[in-house]
């Protein structure tokens, strides 16, 4: 029912106009003390669908990412003004509880972070913190995240091995396999191949394409290549101000903006 | 409402809206871990409520040590006060208010047997009648019957007790500044060596060497003292009595070296590299870098170092007591020496429960007590300081 | 540049200066490493003999000065009993404190640095301040008033007894476990916190499932030597709970205990004859060595090996 009341996306030349709008920001700023970092970003994004939020260093795309599952509440000192909404409720209304929104909003960090545990407590931990006790149910579900992150085939003769005897490629896949082992509706990603050498950096990116059948995922990334192979939207930003948001076609071959086209083409950043 | 509703309707985003309310297991033992770590804060209060608690009649001279003291007949219970009933009693206000009548008129039928027992002879002894606890005897030379000249004297023992508390500042001093003496410029110039010129294989294998030094119990270094070198330093310097201020000062500084050590390794090595790199790149050679730059620039940290040791030093019980107890006014180094720790050590397990010797040693050390929070709060906030300098946030 | 030039920079020529400076400091060095050597070395030689089975096993009659009948069981099994009741108090509260620092607390707010303040003052307050205390708080006051309400006001708990040497002594090694846990705490990845956070766990949970596993070796380090520094002060049980004799072995927690390094107090300053108590006082200070130096070692071990068990695995 309430998909009536959502608003359709506006995406001018786009092939995701028939998607629904899911993550909302509105005229959003937020403040480490007195400076800041992100300046009224009014921003929708629709479900299903990659977004890449790109930007040279300190623009504040990560930031605004880390706005979406609230990890930016761990810091001291950080204030938020305007709204952000995800299915039309805003995440950072009084009564929202940050456990449950985290729930259901995943997400993979720059550096991969395994817990030293297992390779399969690691993917479960999520489950048994939700409640999940049933051993077959576990089994199930781990092994079903571990093929959707394309690790299956390489761990499955050592999941209750050490976690941390994993290539970096392989943790982080890992840590995509953690995170959508409790099956939330939003992955948010912060550059999660740029740690990682070319190979593994495309293994990533395949799995990314795969799982947007899935899920809604936001990407941060500086490496352009990856923003354009993989994203259906780009939102490029710069100290703190979203320059231009459209269709990743259309921000890497005619965007609107000088700025943007600046740092497509390489010419800063 | 499903709060974890799985597939992905836009209405199972509703499940958010459940408020901190939602997690009171949470909510309490947040509660719970915070006010256990108050409990820090509250051992600091209640160690000083409850050690200034005891020795507070001394200060509010609620102590009365006089032998011969005007008796009040048990009659006159009703006539006189309750302040001058407590203080003549030598009660505290608490124990004053649980007793009843009777229990008060049973102690003071005590006190005039107590007062009518003082012997013949201290009848006419000027120093029965006066209050040995008093502010003036505490702290000033006071000439006793039978002696020809004011003197310090701390003796708790026997009917008219002195409790000259000079004597013990003495000591202590005299034995923790021969300590420091020993100790700042060996720990010193060990931290010196291992911070900026041993080579590293050495560093690994001394600083735990040293750090274990601090891992014997001060008992140990005791019997050590007491056996080996108070008769090995006699040897040498030849001097007349075998246990002294010397020994225990020396076996003092055995205990307080590791201390100092530690802190004044820890204040060079955070000088930063770049300082010695550009010195050494200026032709310095090794020695004139730590000497000229790293030991200036990390002079804070050693000063704090050695104020640190200087209230361990002074806080440090059990060698003492065990190498040197007499108390004697002097300020030779030879002579015996009593520190203000080696007087509670020994002599509360005499004094009794309650009264005026048992207070005044509680009031040693709450003073003890304040020396040493003192000299922390230096130590500290000079390394604060220093740390945040090298640091460039000031 | 020319060749004279150059050899400057050769360091043939022999630099006085330099070589006093590292002379006196590495004496200075090898003069600590030796009075820990000679402390050691006049220790092990002199208890040597005396440290035979039947000395570590029996327990003495009245008169312990007897080299031949006397024994430390009893020293070793209050030490032992005072240490492990200290435990049981100091580690919660010094591990919950420690949680609270880093994990809850924000740096910049004034509480936190009080704590912080309490936490050093704490660490430096004299170990006969904490006998005074133990007399004056937990006898005087609870033991005191434990017995008004439970035992009609006879002598049960408001007299020196083994717990309350045992709480003293946990009161003076909290900062011990606290700066320790700390330290292991702060050790631990930020990354690790965030993954569970972001998975929805509860600060509870990941501080319960992924912070304090992973804390555990520091955690037991802290309470290690936390034991081997209580085991070896003499000072805070005087007044609160040591005995310098006892027939029997302490069973309850309102006993007074005899205590191994009390015992060495005594021996070296009451004896009746010196010469004579000189190989049970070597012994026993042996014994007190050993016990206090092999916590320590026990303490490098345990962090080694937990250690390697949690890379392996959870």
């Amino acid at each position: 029912m309430a998909e009536l009341f959502m608003p359709k996306l506006n995406v001018p030349e786009g092939k995701n106009s028939e998607h629904t709008a899911l993550i909302e920001f509105a005229d959003l700023s937020l403040y480490y003390g007195a400076s800041k970092a992100l300046k009224n970003i009014s921003l929708t994004l629709g479900e299903k669908v990659v977004t890449a939020f790109i930007g040279p260093s300190g623009c504040g795309k990560s930031t605004l990412l880390r706005c979406l599952n609230r990890m930016n509440d761990l810091i001291d000192n950080v204030r938020i003004e305007g709204a952000c909404k995800i299915g039309g409720h805003d995440i950072y209304a009084k009564d929202v509880d940050v456990i449950e929104l985290r729930k259901r909003v995943g997400m993979v960090f720059q550096k991969s972070n395994p817990f030293p545990k297992s390779i399969y407590e690691n993917v479960a931990y999520g489950l048994r913190l939700h409640g999940v006790k049933n051993k077959s149910e576990l089994d199930g579900i781990v092994e079903k995240s571990l093929r959707s992150s394309a690790l299956w085939e390489e761990v499955k003769d050592r999941l209750h091995t050490s976690a941390l005897g994993l290539s970096g490629g392989q943790q982080q896949r890992l840590c995509i396999a953690r995170a959508i082992a409790i099956k939330p509706e939003i992955i948010l990603m912060d550059e999660p191949a740029s740690a990682l050498d070319p190979i593994a950096t495309a293994r990533i990116e395949d799995l990314i394409l795969d799982l947007k059948k899935e899920f809604t995922i936001v990407i941060v990334t500086h490496n352009m290549q990856q923003a354009a192979r993989i994203s259906d939207q780009t939102a490029f930003f710069y100290i703190g101000e979203l320059v231009e948001f459209g269709a990743t076609s259309k921000i890497f071959t005619n965007p609107s903006q000088k700025r943007t086209e600046d740092y497509v083409s390489g010419r800063f950043g | 409402m499903e709060p974890l509703k799985k597939n992905n309707a836009p209405l199972g985003w509703m499940g958010i809206h459940r408020g901190h309310q939602a997690r009171p297991v949470e909510w309490l033992a947040e509660k719970l871990i915070f006010l256990v770590s108050l409990s820090a804060i509250a051992m600091v209060l209640l160690i000083f409520l409850f050690v200034a608690r005891e020795a507070l009649p001394v200060f509010f001279g609620e102590t009365n040590t006089a032998l011969v003291q005007q008796i009040i007949p048990t009659a006159e219970l009703d006539k006189h006060s309750d302040a001058e009933i407590q203080r003549y009693l030598e009660l505290t206000p608490e124990q004053f208010k649980n007793m009843d009548k009777e229990t008060l008129k049973t102690l003071m039928d005590v006190k005039i047997e107590a007062l009518n027992d003082v012997p013949e002879n201290f009848r006419n002894d000027p120093d029965a009648h006066v209050n040995t606890t008093d502010w003036k005897y505490l702290l000033k030379a006071h000439q006793w019957n039978g002696y020809d000249q004011p003197e310090y004297i701390w003796q708790p023992v026997g009917q008219i007790k002195k409790f000259n508390i000079i004597p013990l500042f003495v000591g202590t001093l005299k034995v923790t500044l021969i300590g420091l003496g020993f100790a700042v410029p060996l720990a010193v110039g060990a931290a010196i060596y291992v911070s900026q010129l041993a080579r590293p294989r050495i560093r690994e294998t001394v600083k735990p060497m040293i750090e274990m030094l601090s891992g014997i119990p001060s008992v140990v270094v005791g019997v050590f003292a007491l056996i080996v070198m108070a008769s090995v330093l006699q040897k040498i310097f030849g001097y007349q009595t075998r246990l002294n201020a010397f020994v225990a000062g020396i076996a003092l500084g055995f205990a307080v070296i590791p201390v100092i050590f530690s802190i004044a390794e820890d204040a060079l090595t955070s000088v930063p590299r770049a300082y010695t790199q550009a010195a050494l790149a200026l032709g310095a050679s090794r020695w004139q870098t730590s000497w000229q730059i790293v030991l200036p620039a990390a002079l804070p940290g050693v000063f704090a170092a050695a104020v640190l040791g200087f209230g361990r030093a002074i806080g440090e019980t059990m060698i003492v007591l065990m190498v040197c107890s007499a108390s004697v006014m002097s300020w030779n180094v030879f002579d015996s020496a009593r520190s203000i720790t080696t007087t509670i050590a020994a002599e509360m397990a005499e004094a009794v429960n309650g009264g005026p010797h048992y207070r005044i040693l509680f009031m040693l050390g709450a003073l003890l007590f304040a020396a040493t929070f003192v000299s922390n709060m230096i130590g500290d906030f000079v390394i604060h300081r220093f740390k945040n300098k090298l640091e460039g946030k000031r | 540049m020319n060749a004279p030039a150059t050899k400057h920079f050769r360091t043939d020529k022999f630099d006085f200066w330099s070589f006093f400076f590292s002379g006196l400091t590495g004496l200075a060095t090898l003069f600590i490493l030796g009075i820990l050597a000679a402390i050691l070395v006049n220790v092990i030689y002199n208890g040597w003999n005396g440290l035979t089975w039947h000395f570590v096993s029996s327990i003495p009659k009245k008169d312990f000065f007897d080299a031949k009948t006397t024994g430390v069981l009893p020293m070793i099994i209050g030490t032992a009993f005072r240490v492990i009741v200290m435990t049981i108090f100091v580690i919660p509260v010094g591990v919950i404190t420690a949680v609270y620092l880093t994990e809850y607390a924000s740096n910049i707010s004034i509480i936190t640095r009080i704590i912080r303040a309490a936490v050093n003052n704490l660490a430096g307050v004299p170990s006969i301040v904490f006998g005074l205390f133990g007399l004056g708080f937990f006898i005087n006051f609870v033991g005191k008033n434990m017995d008004n309400l439970l035992h009609n006001s006879s002598a049960v708990w408001g007299q020196p007894a083994l717990i309350w040497a045992s709480l003293t002594l946990a009161v003076m090694t909290l900062p011990v476990v606290i700066v320790a846990t700390e330290e292991s705490l702060k050790a631990i990845p930020p990354g690790l916190r965030e993954a569970s956070l972001a998975l929805g766990a509860t600060k509870l949970e990941t501080i319960w499932r992924i912070v304090l596993p992973q804390a555990l070796p520091g955690i037991m380090t802290g309470g290690i030597l936390a034991v081997s520094r209580a085991a070896g002060e003499v000072a805070p049980i005087l007044f609160t709970g040591v005995a310098y004799f006892m027939a029997s072995l302490p069973g309850r927690l309102s006993d007074q205990f005899m205590d191994l390094g009390y015992h060495v107090f005594v021996l070296s300053t009451q004896s009746p004859n010196i010469e004579q108590t000189r190989p049970i006082l070597y012994a026993t200070v042996l014994v007190l060595l050993i016990l206090t130096f092999a916590l320590n070692i026990v303490a490098v071990i345990i962090r080694a090996r937990v250690r390697k068990k949690l890379r392996a695995q959870s």
